[in-house]
């Protein structure tokens, strides 16, 4: 059970996004305690992608609040009004939170080390030394050590997701979010990434929040999972309760669907 | 401010100027219908696979591609004086045009589906028909917002012909700036008419790349 | 014909100085044009209006009112009143020529950019890097082997465009063979001469822009590294190195 006397890690409240007439999310609220792990799951085209992008700032809400430890991220009330906070602010923000993409996103002008120490150095500022050693920590740790000074185009979409994830955990995150990372993987290269993710689940406490139809997965490593359809959360609850008896009938309809 | 522009001058000129655009609209479209016939041609030349002809016309192409078109001018309206220099400049136009042309038509070529020429072998069609009737058609329209693009840039292009002595819009400001000792307004003039006539052609032209595209 | 070769020999020196002439403009033109597109290149894909739209008027302005209407406007106009600037001659085909193609190359870059991957904007974005940085060290140089070929395009125009200097009084390429003609007396030799003398020019840039793009596109994973290339073996194809 969440800690009610700390702040949520992540919190929406009220956030509505529309593309065009689009209404993606409508009033969203929902919670993430820190250190929580929490899969979302829902049809295609429901926005679940869309709720990580707004974490991201990749995309901007229409409505609401989102709160990233208790502060106001992308927006906040001031006399009653809902003002976008300046990107400066924003940035303190959003480098406390990392992200890995269904289609890796490797920087391909860079070689493996470069990818995960870039940011550290320049935008943390973190000592070049310091921030090879730990990128070393790291690859051992996604089991790519000797991929140091490899190309990115000269891994295979496996070694590149592991690669992605250590760059993103080179940030020291404190939120990390995953969209369907291994879905781009040819079958045979889920596994190594999958267990990537269980070891980070297991020796860390980053919160985590998960978009994947690995549903055996999301069973593993979340403890707590939002069933998500037309723009709202209509179901959450523990993995094992809600993939052996889920309530609502439209998660009874699509878990039957990817089971 | 009289000093900046004088307006006496720009109409002075106008009619001239105008004159002139009339003979670069004409060189341009001149130029443009022998670049569009030649450069297909080249272009089906080209693909024929016959060595002794692809490459000697290959190595042609690319040397009169490389070469500046106004050095090529100058040298033909000195070889062909028996010809009118406009005649002459419009020849060089477009042959030098026809090999940028050719590259059109190419890309438009190979963008035609495979399929397209194994179904003409399997119904039996000559290979003249397979060509007529089936490539050139649909290559033709993939090659038309590059023959707009190559028609705008010939038009600006035109001026070169005034260093073989034909009056077009550049030589006729150059001629009222030279007579009065006033180029502000005989060039600067000209310079707009050439921006009057290509900006809203290009627009048309990129429209059309977007409807094909 | 051996006296129309003697000729050349001995206007070797003068054909060097219209090659260096020539060599001039263009690398004068292709780095004002180089700074040209990415300043109205960078601004034309600016958030702000006050940024774009004078990048766009500038690009139309100069693709669209000719080459020769510009350079002569700078070498006839200018020193006249009310603006009595009188630019030297080199300077004047280096500024038009630079202004001229910086607009159609300044085209280039923005499309090159707009073409880098979404995802390559986001990533960088996920590792909150600023804007700045984030052209610098991920999006340019992506952005850059797509830029390679049409560069190429550009420069080999830029040369054939330079020999307009000949009408505003300079000693280029394209003079020296109005020179060699009047020594000759033979319009095809001299004309053949220089014609063959243009192309090899233009053949060595676009050997060394080839290499460039190479270059480039070797610096992103794509295609073997110029080294590789120059080497002549076939590079070794290490297929290990794709699935582990
Ligand atoms: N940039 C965009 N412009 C317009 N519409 C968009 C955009 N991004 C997402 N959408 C729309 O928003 C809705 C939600 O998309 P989202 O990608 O969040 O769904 P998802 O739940 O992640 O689906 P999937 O399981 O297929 O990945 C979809 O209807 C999609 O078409
Ligand atoms: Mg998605």
């Amino acid at each position: 059970m969440p800690d009610t006397a700390t702040k949520p890690a992540i919190q929406f409240q009220g956030v509505g996004k529309r593309f065009g007439d689009n209404v993606v999310l409508d009033g969203l609220d929902f919670s993430v305690a820190a250190g929580d792990r929490v899969t979302l799951i829902g049809p295609s085209g429901s926005g679940k992608t869309t709720i990580l992008r707004l974490l991201m700032t990749l995309e901007e809400a229409n409505d609401g609040l989102i709160l990233v430890d208790g502060v106001p991220y992308t927006h906040e009330m001031r006399g009653g009004k809902r003002v976008a906070i300046p990107e400066k602010r924003r940035s303190l923000v959003r480098r406390r939170v990392g992200m890995v993409f269904q289609q890796f996103n490797l920087f391909p002008n860079m070689s493996v080390l470069e990818n995960i120490i870039e940011a550290p150095i320049h935008v943390l500022g973190v000592p070049k030394a310091e921030a090879i050693a730990k990128a070393e920590d790291l690859l051992e740790k996604v089991g790519l050590a000797d991929k140091r000074d490899a190309r990115c185009t000269q891994l295979s979409g496996g070694q590149q997701q592991r690669v992605a994830i250590a760059r993103a955990l080179a940030m020291e995150p404190e939120i990390l979010l995953l969209d369907e990372v291994t879905s781009a993987l040819d079958p045979e290269l889920v596994a190594d990434v999958l267990a990537v993710l269980r070891n980070i689940a297991e020796t860390t406490d980053i919160t985590m929040l998960i978009v994947t139809h690995e549903m055996q997965f999301a069973r593993e490593v979340s403890n707590r999972v939002l069933m998500f359809d037309g723009g709202k959360i209509i179901e959450e609850a523990h993995p094992e309760e809600i993939f052996t008896s889920p309530k609502h009938e439209r998660t009874q309809e699509f878990l039957r669907a990817v089971l | 401010m009289n000093d900046f522009w004088n307006w006496d001058h720009a109409a002075a000129v106008f009619p001239s100027l105008i004159k002139g655009l009339g003979v670069t609209v004409l060189a341009t479209v001149i130029g443009m219908v022998i670049a569009a016939i030649l450069g297909l041609l080249v272009a089906i030349v080209r693909r024929s696979g016959v060595r002794a002809v692809t490459w000697p016309v290959g190595f042609l192409v690319e040397f009169i591609r490389s070469t500046p078109l106004l050095v090529q001018l100058v040298f033909a309206n000195l070889l062909f004086t028996q010809f009118p220099s406009l005649a002459v400049g419009c020849a060089v136009l477009g042959i030098h045009y026809a090999t940028y042309m050719s590259e059109v038509y190419r890309a438009g070529i190979d963008a035609v589906p495979k399929g397209q020429w194994e179904a003409a072998v399997a119904l039996d069609l000559p290979r003249g028909r397979t060509w007529r009737d089936v490539i050139l058609p649909q290559a033709i329209r993939n090659t038309l917002p590059g023959l707009g693009n190559y028609a705008i840039s010939m038009f600006k292009e035109t001026p070169f012909l005034a260093f073989i002595y034909v009056v077009e819009m550049y030589a006729a400001a150059q001629a009222y700036g030279g007579g009065n000792f006033r180029y502000m307004e005989a060039i600067t003039l000209a310079g707009l008419l050439f921006l009057l006539v290509s900006y809203p052609t290009s627009l048309l032209v990129r429209r059309m790349e977007n409807r094909l595209a | 014909m051996s006296d129309n070769l003697q000729i050349l020999v001995d206007l070797l020196p003068r054909l060097g100085e219209g090659v260096l002439v020539t060599l001039e403009l263009t690398v004068g033109g292709a780095v004002l044009a180089l700074l040209v597109a990415f300043v109205l290149g960078l601004a034309g894909r600016a958030r702000t209006r006050w940024a774009r739209v004078p990048s766009r008027v500038v690009v139309e302005f100069f693709r669209g009112t000719s080459l020769v209407v510009q350079i002569f406007w700078l070498y006839y106009v200018l020193p006249l009143p009310p603006f009595y600037v009188e630019l030297d001659p080199l300077a004047c085909g280096i500024i038009a020529l630079g202004l001229n193609y910086g607009a159609y190359a300044a085209e280039v870059v923005r499309g090159s950019i707009n073409a880098v991957p979404t995802g390559q904007w986001e990533a960088a974005t996920a590792l909150d890097m600023g804007p700045v940085h984030r052209l610098r060290r991920v999006i340019l140089p992506q952005a850059w082997p797509l830029m390679m070929p049409l560069f190429t395009n550009l420069l080999i125009q830029l040369v054939k465009g330079s020999a307009l200097a000949t009408y505003v009084s300079l000693h280029d390429l394209n003079f020296f063979i109005g020179e060699l003609r009047k020594g000759t007396t033979e319009t095809v030799f001299a004309y053949t001469v220089g014609l063959l003398v243009y192309f090899a020019i233009a053949y060595a840039l676009t050997l060394v822009m080839n290499a460039l793009e190479a270059r480039a596109k070797n610096n992103v994973g794509q295609g073997p590294s110029l080294r590789e290339i120059l080497r002549l073996t076939p590079a070794r194809v290490d297929t290990a190195e794709v699935r582990p």
